[in-house]
């Protein structure tokens, strides 16, 4: 094995050397003044309290506003740059999520969960700089594209009744945003490697080295992430700045086999990792073309409380803090930092940091823990926390049912708070529906502490978009005032359940609709990390981002709709069966209005001859001949019906000859 | 003893009309309304209660009450009705009010149909007495029909179910009634009012303008006028007097320019409360719009919804055009046929539409089957009468227990419920039929005894 990663070493480190040599060139080429295009990599691991353990690929590329980079890029990916330029998209966000993330157990306030925390499926939004009437024709073509950028079935956005328009409730708001999800996209393989190919190094070299296919889907919940934003070019005739950020969010299992074969009571022990044994491999140097290679290890709050609380003194900055009673680390950290914490009775959460720059081939970093002592802590969770459930049996009506339960750490921030003198907390919630999901928004229930509350107390300010049969979905935008001391509130919405044209059916017709995600945000709360030593800080975007005031938001459960469905190998019956009830309709009405009884019949014909004279007598028994004798009457059937049958009988038989005849000649 | 007899059978009608009141409240009192006003039976798209309020909460809420695509009813009433959705009593059943309006209606519709009755049968006896046939016709057998037609509306548990379901078809069946009794009393007015308003509401009536012509210009239903004429011949005295008047074209001018009054007082109504919102022409394509291309296939107690479920899309246009035109085209065959009894042309209108709109409820068979009724006298001898009673209570139970199948059970499917939707549509189909058949063998009969030959 051995032997045979040598060859591929050389290889690569030839290849990197090259590299090298090129960014030497091109950092020559750069010296002129223009601001240079910039690529990042970092990597984030936290651990959870359920014995799981986050890591997180931060990648950033961003290319200044250029007059001449338009078409020639050095570092950034191309198809972005030629993207943003054609669709002239402000920014942009794409994800692709499988599994759901835990908010309960994995925290839902942190910069991490609020804006990595991603719907299951695709979702896509998209802020453009066209006006509005161009709006929807960009959104379709962009859909397009990225569908052939990521093969992924992104185009299925481009149908009017898959993305909305939200007003205010989506946290970029403005009128120039669309909106759509996706939640039944599955996501595999075939989407990371387009992802990673718009990175420099690929997954070649550097950090992403570590992205080994089959142990990131073996993961409980993962999330790409693909956000840009374009800076508005300066002047006339420049192309905009990019700043394309990349993002992997992958919760994984380390493999707790050993801990549970060493000892019994390790089994509350958290497991013991290292990046080669999540990853089964080794981060040999970065990406030369990066300008920051870190990984960093995150210690959240409640852990770094729990440590101290249990060591009564500050060993995780002390001296010889990577290796404390609690846990070991296998590398010596670069860095420490704190987190400036806005509350001082609270703790802060420490930041490790170390710098890639120093491994090489020879000398692979590889970060292990290992825990000593069992720690339980819990990670801070959003004010309230949201889930979304269906009420109601059968396919003909429902209710959507959207839970909010506050947490426990939400109350030691009411608390904070309770000195104002009335304390309310604000609650936005996006929610949009498919057009065969009719919901009437007059049903609008809502029950603070299971007690039926008016409307109108409750909800500030509400915007609705009803949905347009097969047109357009419905999209509901709520602001809720709640009060600080609330413990439980649900909005109830009832809605009818549409029915489809057969063709309108997935192929899987019964499996169920899926409503998407509603989106729950807390506008007075930001997901916000501000850490010490700020002096670095502005070469790691990733610390950076952690950084911006953010609102925390949340997503709820995608629901499963069943909806009723035809006989689909019916259709033929049905046009056949519905045509002859009409046709039945139709001839024996007009057979019963046209019908003459037998003196109606002679009188009719007593009153022609007479008026008539004898030609057009003649012509009318030619018509009645011609007819089938029917002008005869009624009172001629029973004494003529065995004429007609032996005259029947005798038709038959000279079709049948003539048929005879045609098939003889014909073969 | 004639006096007695009407005495007795006054009586005897007022007791039915309390107790059918009287059974409408206690329905109305049930919990929920029993669940009624979500039937697929009684709301339809057109007619749901619950549409009707989200096209007053979005109204109220500052936006187009066609935004989206819940409310397909009118602004009128929407601006009549919509308050009381949203109206509630302490204490008592959440749209009581509401349900008192749809009691009203309906008492008002059984009234107006009670006077149209008496209206024609008197017209009817009248009629007989100008043909000499009294003797031979006993009249004293002459059921009153009027009051077997408003009974017939009142107690009947279509009516009942679409009164206490909270559905706008009490509304609606009221103003097609009050046409045919201002076209019966010769209101003109009022039955153009009548007129307008019903076609305004659900389209359909608008074809009744044939059989209120002929109201006006014949008079009410009457047997064939060449039987007078025959008569008159036989007895080989011209009393012009004893003829029925020849048709007049004042009354119709008349009507026409109520009618174009009316009309342009509705439309200027509708333009004003939907002013801000796209105006009247948002109106006509999210309701006549709506009725005329099935754009909501939810089952209902008719055919169409399975059908435009199933067709191929490439055939959807023509299959539209051809069930819409299946109504029209009929309209002429039957006005030739029986112009000279209108109010009967107008019952079968009535029946058909009911049987071929794109979204028929319970409601609209309560209408014609009330407004047979009138004809009890003419349509004795029609056949099948038995077979079609038990077919509609068959298929009103079973109706409802396939819909459950499916629906809710998921045990049957779609094909269930659709067969009852079929074997309903036969079963009107028949009763057309048949009862078309029998006014004409009526009217023959008539003519044998007149002129006597067999």
């Amino acid at each position: 094995m051995a032997l045979l990663r040598r060859p591929l070493l050389l290889l690569l480190l030839i290849v990197t050397h090259q590299f090298l040599q090129f960014r030497i060139a091109f950092g020559s080429v750069n010296e002129e003044g223009l601001k240079q295009e910039e690529f990042y990599e970092e990597l984030l691991l936290k651990p959870f309290p359920d014995r799981k353990l986050l890591t997180h690929f931060h990648f950033q590329s961003s290319a200044p506003p250029s007059t001449s980079n338009g078409h020639h890029h050095h570092l950034f990916p191309k198809a972005i740059s030629q993207l943003v330029l054609k669709f002239q998209v402000k920014e942009m966000e794409l994800s692709f999520t499988q599994g759901r993330w835990n908010y309960e157990s994995w925290g839902g306030f942190d910069p991490i969960p609020s804006s990595n925390a991603k719907p299951p499926g695709v979702e896509l939004w998209a802020v453009f700089g066209a006006p509005q009437h161009l709006i929807d024709a960009l959104w379709k073509n962009l859909t397009h594209t990225l569908s052939g950028l990521f093969c992924a079935s992104i185009n299925f956005l481009e149908s009017s009744t898959a993305y909305s328009a939200p007003e205010w409730s989506f946290p970029p708001a403005s009128g120039k945003l669309r909106y759509g999800t996706l939640p039944r996209e599955a996501v595999c393989t075939e989407n990371l490697t387009p992802w990673l190919k718009l990175l420099p190094c690929r997954d070649k070299a550097g950090i992403s080295m570590l992205l080994d296919r089959p142990s990131i889907y073996r993961g409980f919940y993962h999330s790409q992430r693909l956000h840009l934003i374009s800076t508005g070019s300066g002047s006339e005739g420049m192309d905009p700045g990019i700043i394309l950020e990349q993002t992997l969010t992958v919760v994984l299992q380390p493999d707790s086999q050993r801990a549970s074969l060493a000892h019994a009571s390790e089994k509350h022990i958290q497991p013991r990792w290292s990046l080669s044994s999540i990853f089964g491999k080794r981060i040999s140097g970065r990406c030369v073309l990066a300008e920051t290679s870190n990984v960093y290890f995150l210690l959240d709050r409640g852990l770094v409380a729990e440590l101290e609380h249990i060591h009564k003194e500050n060993v995780l900055i002390s001296e010889k803090f990577w290796t404390n009673p609690s846990f070991e680390l296998s590398a010596k950290p670069d860095r420490i930092f704190i987190e400036e914490s806005r509350l001082l009775s609270k703790n802060a959460s420490v930041l490790y940091k170390f710098e890639i720059e120093k491994y090489s081939e020879s000398e692979p970093f590889d970060l292990g823990l290992f825990w000593k002592t069992p720690v339980v802590w819990l990670c801070q969770q959003a004010p309230l926390h949201a889930s979304r459930f269906l009420m109601g049996s059968g396919n003909e009506r429902g209710a959507i049912a959207i839970s909010l339960k506050s947490t426990q750490s939400s109350e030691a921030f009411m608390g904070s708070n309770s000195n104002d003198e009335r304390c309310e907390l604000r609650v936005d919630v996006f929610q949009v529906v498919p057009w065969y999901v009719k919901v009437y928004f007059h049903s609008l229930q809502v029950f603070v502490d299971q007690q039926p509350k008016a409307v109108s107390d409750i909800i500030e300010k509400i915007h609705v978009s009803p949905s347009k049969d097969k047109v357009s979905p419905g999209v509901m935008e709520l602001v809720l005032t709640l009060p600080c001391s609330v413990s439980s509130a649900v909005l109830t919405i009832e809605f009818d359940k549409g029915f489809l044209h057969i063709d309108e059916y997935p192929p899987d017709a019964n499996q169920g609709f899926d409503i998407p995600s509603a989106i729950v945000s807390f506008p007075n709360f930001h997901a916000r990390m501000v850490f010490l030593e700020n002096d670095s800080l502005n070469k790691s975007p990733l610390l950076s981002k952690f950084q911006e005031k953010s609102p925390v938001m949340s997503y709820t459960e995608v629901l499963l709709v069943p909806l009723t469905t035809p006989d689909f190998s019916m259709p033929y019956n049905v046009i056949t069966i519905t045509c002859t009830v009409f046709a039945l309709y139709f001839g024996s009405l007009l057979n019963a209005l046209r019908r003459r009884v037998a003196e109606e019949e002679r009188f009719l014909k007593d009153k022609a001859a007479k008026k008539m004279g004898r030609i057009p007598l003649l012509l009318t028994k030619l018509f009645a001949k011609l007819r089938g004798r029917h002008l005869e009457g009624p009172q001629a059937p029973p004494a003529s019906s065995s004429f007609i049958n032996s005259k029947s009988v005798l038709k038959v038989i000279l079709i049948a000859g003539l048929a005879a005849c045609w098939q003889y000649y014909f073969s | 003893m004639e006096k007695l007899k009407k005495k007795i059978g006054s009586f005897s009608f007022w007791n039915w009309v309390i107790a059918s009141i009287i059974f409408r409240l206690i329905l109305i009192y049930f919990p929920k309304n029993l669940n009624l006003s979500s039937r697929p039976e009684v709301s339809t798209p057109l007619t749901s209660f619950r549409r009707l309020a989200e096209g007053y909460w979005l109204k109220q809420s500052s936006m187009s009450s066609y935004a989206g695509s819940m409310y397909h009813g009118s602004p009128l009433l929407l601006s009549l009705l919509g308050p009381l959705t949203v109206k509630r009593i302490e204490g008592q059943p959440n749209h009581l009010l509401y349900s008192l309006v749809s009691v009203i209606a309906d008492v008002v519709s059984a009234m107006l149909i009670r006077a149209t009755g008496q209206n024609l049968r008197l017209a009817y006896l009248r009629s007989l007495e100008s043909l000499d046939l009294v003797k031979q016709i006993d009249v004293s057998e002459f059921l009153f029909s009027g009051d077997i037609a408003a009974l017939i509306y009142l107690c009947n548990p279509f009516t009942i179910v679409a009164c206490v379901g909270l559905s706008t078809s009490p509304i609606e069946n009221m103003a097609v009634i009050l046409c045919l009794y201002g076209a019966c009393s010769r209101l003109i007015p009022l039955a153009a009012f009548g007129w307008v308003i019903a076609t305004h509401l659900s389209l359909y009536p608008a074809i009744l303008i044939i059989p209120v012509i002929f109201l006006l210009g014949c008079g009410p239903d009457s047997p064939p006028r060449k039987l007078f004429l025959q008569r008159h011949q036989q007895k080989e005295v011209l009393n012009q007097l004893k003829l029925p008047p020849g048709f007049s074209w004042g009354p119709i001018i008349h009507f026409a320019f109520w009618a174009f009054l009316w009309s342009v007082y509705v439309l200027v109504l509708c333009g004003i409360s939907l002013k801000q919102f796209g105006g009247l022409w948002e109106m006509f394509k999210s309701t006549y719009g709506f009725i005329l291309t099935v754009e909501d296939l939810s089952p209902n107690i008719g055919v169409l919804w399975y059908f435009f479920a199933e067709v191929f899309e490439f055939f959807r246009n023509f299959f539209l055009i051809v069930f819409h035109v299946n109504i029209l085209f009929m309209i002429l065959p039957l006005s030739i046929r029986l112009r000279h009894r209108p109010c009967y042309l107008a019952f079968v209108y009535v029946a058909i539409c009911s049987m071929l709109k794109s979204y028929p409820s319970v409601g609209d068979s309560a209408l014609y089957l009330g407004l047979l009724g009138w004809f009890v006298n003419e349509l004795a001898d029609m056949q099948f009468s038995l077979f079609l009673f038990c077919g509609y209570v068959g298929v009103s139970l079973l109706s409802p227990v396939m819909h459950n199948l499916w629906i809710w059970r998921g045990t049957g499917n779609a094909n269930f419920y659709f067969t009852t939707a079929m074997v309903y549509a036969c079963l009107q189909i028949v009763l057309v039929v048949e009862g078309v058949s029998a006014v004409l063998n009526h009217d023959r009969k008539l003519r044998i005894l007149i002129t006597g030959k067999p």
